[in-house]
């Protein structure tokens, strides 16, 4: 069983994102919320090391919290998969715990 | 499954309150039980009943107040956070010499021991903050 890691801080903002995958294992879950969701999008100065991250683990991003912003899904990067909060809930559950970088 | 929720940020300062809310009412939709939401640090604000958000904005503390109320939520809010910041109920008044209560009726003033025992007793604890 593996952790689901969650990060509400845009990467331009803090180093959460960052800490976050230095201490995530292989197999873990990444929920972007809130802020963290520009980590999410194409076209940025982060887009490399978000699409490396996705080598080992699985990332995700919160659907409301895109749209809050003026993302639509279309602006997400490819293998990232985009949740509601029954979503959240759902890998809240699916994962033997949940740890929040804040 | 059973939850428990912990919320570290007061109403409207950003969207830990927000999104704890709507992960507690997505998890209680889906037919989890949240054995409690507890509120530490500047969370302690969520519990005041005094808030008055503009007619057009969320009321962020009625808004669990209403979910409590439907679920039977235990909302509990740290006394040693709450003192700091002056959210009191009867007890903590009169205890400290103040003319003034300010909790909502639905949250109670507790000790950190029920974060432990809410950490031990459910399956996953999540955490929302700033």
């Amino acid at each position: 069983m593996s952790t689901l890691h969650t990060v509400n801080k845009s990467p331009f903002e803090k180093p959460s994102l960052d800490v976050c995958l230095a201490h995530a294992t292989a197999g873990a879950g990444v929920l972007l919320i809130e802020d963290g969701v520009y980590a999410a999008t194409k076209g940025t100065a982060v887009e490399d090391r978000v699409k490396q991250a996705l080598d080992s683990v699985k990332l995700f991003v919160l659907g409301p919290d895109l749209l809050a912003r003026g993302f639509t899904e279309d602006r997400v990067i490819d293998g990232i998969n985009v949740v509601d909060y029954a979503g959240f809930v759902d890998l809240a559950a699916e994962h033997d715990k949940v740890q929040a970088w804040l | 499954m059973k939850f428990a929720i912990q919320i570290n940020e007061g109403p409207y300062q950003h969207q830990a309150s927000d999104s704890a809310y709507f992960f507690t009412k997505a998890a209680l939709e889906k037919g989890h039980e949240v054995f409690r939401v507890f509120f530490y640090h500047d969370g302690v604000n969520n519990a005041s009943r005094l808030t008055t958000p503009p007619q057009d904005d969320r009321n962020v503390v009625n808004r669990w107040a209403e979910l409590a109320e439907q679920h039977d939520l235990d909302m509990v809010v740290c006394v040693a956070a709450a003192q700091r910041r002056g959210v009191a109920d009867e007890g903590e008044m009169q205890r400290n010499g103040k003319d003034a209560t300010n909790i909502h009726p639905r949250f109670r003033i507790s000790g950190l021991g029920q974060l432990v025992e809410a950490a031990i007793q459910a399956d996953r604890l999540v955490v929302f903050g700033d």
